[in-house]
């Protein structure tokens, strides 16, 4: 490169932005991964197309979950904003204190799912009731100075200064620098509800709907992590203004609203009048996403019951967020559609005849090579098995025939999924579980008629009381009425037919229990004196009572409930043996769990103990248990510091090391020098130390001199 | 008249004397700083304040809640004592001496026909900015040599003030509590006869006196209740004079006012509609009601391993989580001091490693060493149930602290543990050590 320079010396040369390097695309990735086959595109479009689908159902399930509280909240700033404005100078107003607003949204510790709240939250503001809204979080708030700058900055829309700001930041803020405190704006607000109201004569409202003077809303989003002393100071100087300012406040509440009393002294929460405003529980909000995104046909992509436990599991033992829930389900997709070349087929109806036209020769063995469709061929005819191993096209055609079949038994198995979780949902102590998504992964995993559970299920069914039961075949009713196979159509019109005979029983059982009053044996028993005959009709009756004639509900009840469990013996298969389920459906758990919940110790120490394991090199491969002495020098160091105690003499260390090496290098164990410290191998073993130093296994100690401890407990 | 309102306010005789003797003479020096101190509510702000505008007497009020720094005072000051385009001369970052240096610009253009005052509220928050501003300021007349005085007004007493290089000691004045006399005779009702609501501020007062002397929040108080009080008489069911009637009505109000509104359970705007509402029985959840917090599963595991390991003697863990733990004999198990009841001392800090190996020892299953498991201790430290302790060493060995109740950890223990013996483990354990 050619400088105008005449003096020597180091120049920075930025590349040109025409040369920057080709960006990749992200379905490059895709290609590149498998090239063997050419679908990579089509997957990732695919994926693209039914997470954009995903991602927006969640959006707007969020939204529907939130609407009632968001309402309430909006009702109550609106009713704040309207008594700020017709604020009397009455007795009363007069003698009581002015208190700031404040809403206390309890949200529950899912701290991440929380943002997509305050983001509709804050929309609607905008939108409805006040252009000045503002939200802060704690982290961006440690001193009071920052919080009044980070509320007055997003309130104004200019640069605030902090007496301590460093020269530079005032470099990207050309605007006039105003100093940061409440009483600017105050100024500030006056003449902006001044221009409103110029702008508009008519008084009650402006243009944009707004009322005339609309209040300030400040969020603090996580109340808790906010340093007490900056809140109380902020309240404290906030209720100094409340006369001139609209200021309403709305907190954040991960725990319990009494936090807020923890929190706040009494002097500083008595200037606040808090209201309380809860919302769904996390695990409410999870039963909804699952039953919107897993549980129906409408989307082809499938998690196997391995997945969905991992899944479900983080949620419940790690974080209760539902946002990475779907995150995670956005991992497993697209780890589905990255690593199964068959997942091509995974889509619509149209789209997945047309790729199975499109299938290549590779392909096409893949789908030989699938254990359900190998399972399947076994099934055929032998003239048909013959086939479907040599002629391509025909397993084609066959492929679009059985997507067409994986889809139906979709369609058929989640109505009676919801049918069997609403008859046994209220049995006590929940032999299936409480929640669908449990009995959903039961049913994913074997066949679940086969279980203990179910069959006690279904014994408690056999003794539910006629109303009980005709209001859950109601409920099952409801449920199959929107199923559009033929299947269903018939299970749903067989289920009318038995709530109606179940009707018509209570005509017919008054005759029938008179007829049965003659045989009641009560009238025999006063008959009987004598203990013993006493007992023989006693034990007789117990007999009879076993074997006592049915009565019609009795019958029909049984009758109802062999149907329902023929309909759970038919749909409610396990997928597994579906044949070409494998396209549909993702099942390494094993990769979602070392992702979504990574191990770091655990692999820090596989990679000191086995290196083999990442490194991939023949030389190191040993037994379980030894490392070999061709290993680098830290797994060398870290295997020797296992058979230490607590404190480690470095010395002895070091000379364990150097004996170690001088193995790997080969030397004569009978030589002079063997096993003798040189300056490379201290130099050497000194910087794996202060490796492991950094890892965290050991540090300096003062308690011996040349000696380290040990952060780690157990031995090798 | 404001002037008569001030003497009504003012507490005693003595101090009603200094503050005129102060205030009366404008044109000559004043004192060069007065320390005001007095309760919460005891009228030092109101009375300066009020007296100060009455003889139209130049001022800045100041309150050092606002001050973020020490500049932002300066510049305020100025503002209000001189006008806009003073506070502009000061550099940025403003020490004492440039402060110093603009007053006496300025005031050498405008120089003071009568004392100038500097009002600063809350003046505690001093002692917390730089150390030569509050000696500065006790001596301002002196350094500006103007005629000014600093009045300082402050909940605290003097003596947790004086820094201990010394300083120049201003005139104290103390604002006393009202009595209930006092309080009595300070307010009235326009629509209602003096005799009538001095009764009700009397019952007021019998209920409130004893946790409540603040006369904003007795004010706040007898507004929001008055309604209620004034019911059988706007109904006609008592008159005015049947104050027994009127006092059994009023007085059970009044008491769950006390549990409720006065804590800040519940809003006042509830408590005004309840009243209107006319349902008693429906009583409005506060915000302690709700104190149940949903933990995922390890949390909770963790927040109990928490507690026991800040509740526990670290000696006695062996004993308690170690199945076979060696014999320990029962005298010398607990040492002497340690019979005393540990949750009278408070929880002590623990180290992580301490905290994980209980945990581990606690739960059920066999829970790897995973990511989320650390990063959950992190947000119960944001959740503030657990605290941390120290600043050093925080990447090797980070210390913390369980900040929960026993109620509330007995309550997540309780959901835990699915049977029975577990939880009587548990209880056992946190039991031993009552």
């Amino acid at each position: 490169m050619n400088t105008s320079s005449v003096s020597k010396g180091c120049f920075v040369f930025k590349p040109s932005s025409k040369k920057r390097k080709r960006t990749v695309g992200i379905d490059e990735y895709f290609v590149d991964g498998n090239d063997d086959c050419g679908n990579g595109r089509e997957r990732f479009n695919i994926c693209q197309k039914l997470w954009e689908k995903i991602k927006m159902d969640t959006e707007i399930l969020q939204d529907e979950l939130n609407e009632k509280i968001l309402e309430s909240l909006l009702d109550f700033i609106k009713k704040c904003t309207l008594s700020f404005q017709s604020r009397t100078d009455d007795w009363a107003s007069r003698m009581r204190a002015s208190e700031i607003p404040t809403a206390a949204l309890v949200l529950g510790v899912n701290v991440p799912d929380h943002d997509m709240t305050f983001q509709s939250l804050s929309d609607l503001l905008k939108n409805s009731v006040t252009p000045f809204s503002v939200s802060v979080q704690a982290k961006e708030c440690t001193a009071l100075k920052n919080l009044m700058q980070r509320v007055l900055e997003r309130l104004m829309g200019v640069g605030v200064s902090v007496e301590e700001d460093e020269e530079d930041s005032g470099i990207h803020l050309p605007q006039k620098r105003v100093s940061c405190s409440i009483s600017v704006l105050c100024q500030w607000y006056k003449t902006v509800t001044k221009k409103h109201a110029m702008k508009s004569p008519d008084k009650t409202c402006s243009e944009n709907g707004f009322l005339q003077s609309p209040p300030i809303v400040v969020i603090f989003k996580d109340f808790e992590a906010f340093n007490p002393r900056v809140l109380q100071d902020f309240i404290l100087i906030c209720n100094r203004y409340i006369h001139e300012l609209p200021l309403i406040f709305v907190f954040g509440i991960a725990t319990s609203p009494s936090t807020v009393q923890h929190i706040l002294p009494h002097s500083v929460s008595s200037l606040l009048c808090i209201e309380l405003f809860q919302s769904l529980s996390c695990t409410q909000h999870l039963a909804t996403v699952i039953d919107k995104l897993i549980l129906t046909s409408q989307f082809p992509f499938k998690l196997t019951g391995k997945v969905l436990q991992v899944l479900v599991s983080i949620f419940l033992y790690h974080d209760f967020s539902v946002r990475n829930f779907v995150k995670g389900l956005q991992l497993a997709l697209l780890e589905h559609f990255h690593s199964q070349p068959l997942s091509v087929l995974c889509c619509k109806k149209q789209e997945a005849r047309h790729n199975a036209q499109k299938l290549s020769h590779k392909d096409v063995e893949m789908v030989r090579q699938l254990p359900s469709f190998m399972r399947y061929v076994e099934t055929q005819e032998p003239q048909e098995q013959v086939q479907l191993l040599t002629s391509d096209d025909h397993v084609k055609e066959v492929c679009q025939m059985l997507l067409k079949g994986l889809r139906k038994y979709h369609k058929n198995y989640y109505p009676i999924l919801r049918c069997l979780h609403s008859l046994t949902a209220s049995l006590p102590k929940y032999p299936l579980g409480k929640q669908i998504r449990e009995l959903h992964i039961s049913c994913l995993e074997k066949n679940v008629w086969e279980t203990n559970e179910y069959e006690s299920a279904m014994q408690l069914l056999r003794l539910l009381a006629k109303d009980e039961l005709v209001a859950a075949l109601r409920k099952c009713a409801d449920i199959l009425k929107p199923g559009k196979t033929k299947k269903m159509k018939s299970a749903l019109q067989q289920l009318e037919d038995y709530i109606i005979r179940f009707e018509q029983l209570d005509g017919m059982s008054i005759e029938t229990l008179s007829g049965e009053e003659i045989t009641s044996p009560g009238k025999d028993l006063q008959k009987k004196t004598d203990l013993f005959q006493l007992q023989k009709t006693l034990l007789e009756m117990k007999g009879s009572r076993r074997t006592k004639k049915m009565s019609p509900f009795e019958i029909l009840r049984n009758e109802t409930l062999d149907f329902i469990d023929g309909l759970v013996r038919s749909h409610l298969t396990p997928p597994e043996l579906q044949p070409l389920n494998e396209v549909c459906y993702y099942s390494s758990s094993g990769v979602l769990r070392r992702h979504l919940n990574a191990t770091p110790r655990t692999s820090i120490q596989t990679a000191l103990s086995h290196p083999f394991y990442f490194l991939q090199n023949e030389n190191l491969k040993t037994d379980a248990g030894t490392v070999s002495s061709a290993a680098p020098d830290i797994c060398i160091v870290y295997k020797l510091h296992l058979e230490c105690g607590r404190l480690i003499n470095l010395y002895d260390w070091l000379e364990a090391y150097a004996t170690v090496v001088s193995a790997a290098e080969g030397k004569d164990p009978d030589a002079e020098d063997y096993g003798k410290v040189d300056e490379l191998k201290h130099a050497r073993f000194i910087q794996s130390v202060s490796e492991l130093e950094f890892l965290g296994f050991v540090k300096s100690t003062k308690q011996k001199t040349d000696h380290v401890a040990r952060l780690t407990w157990g031995g090798c | 008249s404001p002037k008569k309102r001030v003497t009504v306010m003012l507490n005693t005789v003595h101090t009603q004397c200094c503050l005129s003797s102060l205030l009366h003479q404008p044109e000559q020096y004043c004192y060069p700083s007065i320390f005001i101190y007095g309760h919460r509510a005891t009228g030092k702000s109101h009375v300066i304040l009020t007296l100060l505008k009455e003889l139209e007497l130049p001022h800045a009020a100041v309150s050092c809640v606002e001050c973020v720094s020490a500049g932002l005072l300066f510049e305020q000051t100025l503002l209000a004592l001189f006008g806009a385009d003073s506070a502009a001369l000061l550099p940025r970052l403003p020490s004492l001496s440039d402060f110093v240096r603009v007053y006496r610009q300025v005031c050498a253009q405008q120089p003071a026909k009568q004392t100038r005052y500097i009002v600063l509220e809350r003046a505690e928050l001093l002692r917390d900015m730089e150390a030569n501003l509050l000696p500065g300021l006790l001596r301002l007349q002196e350094l500006v040599d103007d005629n000014v005085a600093v009045i300082l007004l402050s909940e605290i007493v003097w003596d947790k003030f004086r820094p201990n290089t010394g300083c120049f000691e201003p005139l104290l004045l103390h604002f006393p509590d009202y009595t209930k006399g006092k309080i009595l005779s300070l307010d009235s009702n326009p629509s209602y006869t003096p005799e009538l609501y001095s009764s009700y501020i009397n019952i007021l007062l019998g209920v409130f006196y004893s946790v409540c002397r603040d006369l904003r929040e007795l004010r706040h108080l007898a507004a929001l209740n008055f309604s209620k009080f004034c019911e059988p008489l706007e109904k006609g069911e008592a008159k005015e004079g049947n104050t027994h009637k009127l006092w059994r009505n009023i007085e059970p109000h009044l008491k769950r006012a006390m549990q409720t509104v006065y804590l800040r359970e519940v809003s006042s705007v509830q408590w005004g509609q309840q009243q209107m509402d006319e349902k008693e029985a429906t009583a409005l959840r506060g915000l302690s009601a709700l104190a149940h917090v949903e933990l995922p599963y390890y949390s909770k595991f963790l927040l109990i391993a928490a507690y026991l390991a800040s509740y526990n003697p670290a000696r006695t863990d062996r004993r308690f989580f170690v199945k076979h733990h060696g014999k320990m004999k029962k005298t010398s198990f607990l040492k002497k001091h340690e019979k005393t009841s540990n949750h009278l001392l408070g929880p002590k800090p623990f180290p992580l490693d301490r905290l994980l190996a209980i945990f581990y020892s606690v739960v059920d299953s066999r829970v790897a060493p995973t990511a989320s498991v650390f990063s959950q201790i992190s947000s119960l430290v944001t959740l503030q149930l657990l605290t941390q302790v120290g600043h050093d060493d925080q990447l090797d060995t980070p210390k913390y602290k369980c900040a929960v109740s026993l109620d509330f950890i007995l309550a997540i223990s309780r959901c835990v543990c699915v049977c029975e013996t577990k939880y009587l483990f548990l209880t056992f354990g946190l039991w031993l050590l009552t």
